[in-house]
């Protein structure tokens, strides 16, 4: 769905699509936590993950992964409809490890980045980036 | 041998007592009609470096009343701490007599007698005093201003924030940062921000296109003062394109960032900074999180939540200071940095009572100048209050019930929502009404009272959204702003539930019924984020209102049921 709540602040338009509940992460990521896996254990450490805590905008976050010695990061939108965003691949000859993109996001939810180490072992780490119609500060 | 943690330590307690006993002496000599000048100001210098904080002045130039909240909730490992505890509670955490002028400037109780007891408070020619008096005693002080100054007046609007320009301008700060002036549109902000006679900081101001640093504002600068390197970093405040209308100023980009703070924390140290200082527009909740994370800063100078403590809070080896709002309060603080460390601080929150503080001429001279081609509009009295007018608190204030009462039947709707900003002067019962102080608390660049349907479903959307901006457990997913002032509809809200479960029981107060989340409501507001926004502008709204009442009475509102407090 389009994420339209911020711009119906107001007007109200397209109010009945609206949810308030954080998007769920949903089972087509675990499927795809488990394929790049093999099922493998993730240890926690190893990888970078930055990440606005409150999106400025919702259809365009930027993030951005790093995870020294890692042959593979992958990047899911746990809560979008379709939550595979990227998997960069690092060749042998690769300066760095790390990679930066912009992502949409349908709704408040989990990033999730996991890396596959060159010894084959997996790290991974999450950041919740909310997504919120916005209000006043002080 | 003392080590630095045991200095710290005892420096801290040596100026909570000057705090204490300055505090206490205030009391009793007020109670002598004795308060002077000279007492407000009175400070045995330390160290060799002074810091002058002044923050949130929202476009303030003259004195104003200003009454702190009564209700400001704390969640999660913040709750029941500094600064989310009011009236008696704070009198008695900090030493503050009943009815003493701290307990006039820093609590809510009794607001209308003690502020008749001791008058207004601010005014930019007494601040000038107050900043002349510090440099007078040490005259390489840093003066830095934590923003959300080019914003909140008539003559602010008017003069697109060149008034208060002009005015800090002549006060000479050295440092700033920022938050509403990026209302003022980008372009606007960027003319000012170039011919700016000082420092622009935030590091977390960036280039929305390009997510690099944005080259017009710097992430710090360094001063040498008192034979030490001092590095100050910017810190702007980080929601502005979520809180106000991101299509403003497009082309920044903003958040916490506190991994590039950490790095700049890091750069500075490596060029030698001997003491680092953040002038910070985190709100102070976020700041108490980020100084927990980020290691290396010595001072936090923090704004935005619009807090007044009397005393820094300690974080790890960080001090965190508050300095209020409206040009109520001038926080001096005092460093002592030797051999690459600071070794000790000294800090005074002077509470600018400005009957006692006698202002600078040439800043008076300055401020009437700005104000003069307006003085008739701002002079106009539209009306009287028989209430105490105020803003802040986390559910409601007079001002907000007034604003949406007057949304509600300027604009035939039958819910109002007024934003939660913490900004607005207050006006005790027995005061005129004058177009100047209902635009004290509505001025803005996106004022327009909009008029449309919204489901009750959605309206509890709205409600859930903004109840998590302020009540998320975690410091950094909240803005720094209060709970949606709605006028016409009653709710219940339990603050420690997730988003989602804390509202209820929402009832349309003219008819009792309960709110039917299929039905469609119409509901007046304003301060939208929206572009395109169409209505009159608030203060027409208001003064309207004001106008057909004549005195305007505001009942008490009950209509918030407040759980888990």
């Amino acid at each position: 769905m389009d994420f339209t709540r911020r711009e119906t602040f107001g007007l109200a338009l397209g109010a009945a699509a609206l949810t308030v509940l954080p998007f769920r992460a949903n089972a087509a990521a675990e499927d795809r936590i488990a394929e790049f896996t093999g099922g493998a254990d993730m240890a926690e450490g190893g990888v970078t993950l930055t990440a606005p805590e409150i999106a400025e905008n919702g259809n365009t976050v930027p993030i951005e992964v790093s995870a020294p010695g890692a042959s593979a990061i992958m990047v899911l939108a746990m809560g979008n409809p379709e939550p595979g965003v990227a998997t960069f691949n690092f060749g042998p000859l690769a300066a760095s490890q790390a990679a930066s993109t912009r992502i949409r996001l349908a709704g408040t939810q989990d990033v999730v980045a996991i890396a596959k180490m060159a010894d084959g072992s997996f790290a991974k780490a999450t950041a919740t980036v909310k997504v919120t119609i916005g209000g006043c500060g002080g | 041998m003392i080590s630095r943690r045991d200095f710290l330590q005892v420096s801290m307690a040596a100026s909570a007592l000057v705090g204490a006993s300055g505090f206490g002496n205030w009391a009793r000599l007020a109670a002598q009609q004795a308060l002077t000048q000279d007492q407000l100001l009175e400070f045995e210098t330390f160290g060799n470096i002074s810091l002058i904080h002044v923050t949130d002045i929202h476009g303030q130039l003259k004195p104003i009343y200003f009454r702190e909240p009564e209700i400001n909730l704390g969640v999660g490992d913040n709750r029941g701490k500094v600064p989310h505890i009011t009236g008696a509670d704070f009198r008695k955490a900090y030493g503050i007599a009943d009815g003493s002028p701290s307990a006039y400037a820093l609590t809510y109780d009794d607001f209308s007698s003690l502020a008749r007891t001791y008058g207004r408070v601010g005014g930019m020619d007494r601040v000038a005093t107050v900043v002349n008096a510090i440099r007078a005693d040490r005259p390489d002080a840093l003066l830095l201003d934590g923003g959300d100054t080019w914003h909140g007046s008539y003559t602010c609007y008017h003069t697109a924030g060149q008034d208060m320009v002009n005015v800090m301008n002549a006060l000479k700060p050295d440092a700033m940062t920022f938050h509403w002036e990026f209302t003022l549109g980008s372009d606007r902000v960027n003319e000012i921000v170039e011919g700016l006679p000082f420092a622009a900081l935030g590091q977390n101001i960036f280039d929305a296109e390009w997510d690099e640093p944005a080259e017009l504002f710097k992430p710090y600068k360094f001063f040498d003062r008192g034979g030490a390197k001092i590095a100050v970093i910017g810190q702007a405040f980080p929601y502005m394109p979520i809180a106000n209308p991101r299509w403003m100023f497009p082309e920044y980009s903003f958040g916490i960032r506190d991994e590039n703070m950490q790095a700049m924390v890091d750069e500075v140290r490596a060029q030698g900074a001997d003491v680092v200082v953040v002038l910070s527009h985190n709100g102070f909740d976020v700041d108490k999180k980020m100084a927990g994370k980020v290691q290396g800063i010595d001072v936090i100078l923090s704004g935005h939540t619009h807090d007044a403590l009397p005393e820094p809070v300690l974080v790890g080896k960080t001090h965190i200071i508050a300095s209020g709002s409206n040009g109520k309060f001038v926080s001096r603080v005092d460093l002592d940095v030797r051999d690459g460390q600071m070794m000790g601080l000294r800090h005074k929150l002077i509470p600018i009572f400005s009957d006692l503080i006698a202002p600078d001429p040439a800043m008076t001279a300055l401020i009437e100048e700005q104000r003069a081609p307006y003085a008739a509009d701002l002079a106009e009295v539209i009306g009287q209050t028989d209430s105490l007018l105020y803003r802040r608190g986390n559910f409601n204030g007079t001002w907000d019930d007034l604003i949406c009462d007057a949304l509600i039947s300027e604009r035939e709707a039958d819910i109002a929502m007024s934003p939660g900003v913490r900004w607005g002067p207050s006006l005790i019962p027995g005061d005129d009404i004058t177009r100047e102080d209902i635009w004290n608390v509505t001025s803005m660049s996106y004022g327009q009272a909009y008029r449309t349907e919204m489901t009750g479903e959605f309206i509890k959307v709205i409600l859930e959204d903004v109840a998590d901006n302020i009540f998320n457990p975690d410091p950094y997913y909240q803005q720094g702003g209060d709970m949606v002032r709605i006028g016409g509809m009653g709710y219940r809200i339990d603050i420690n539930k997730p988003q989602g479960e804390r509202i209820s029981e929402m009832t349309l107060l003219k008819t009792g019924e309960a709110i039917d989340p299929a039905k469609t409501y119409v509901v007046a507001g304003w301060a939208s984020v929206n572009e395109g926004t169409e209505g009159p502008m608030i203060w027409d709204v208001v003064e309207s209102h004001i106008r057909k009442q004549g005195t305007v009475t505001v009942n008490p509102n009950n209509s918030v049921k407040v759980v888990g407090a």
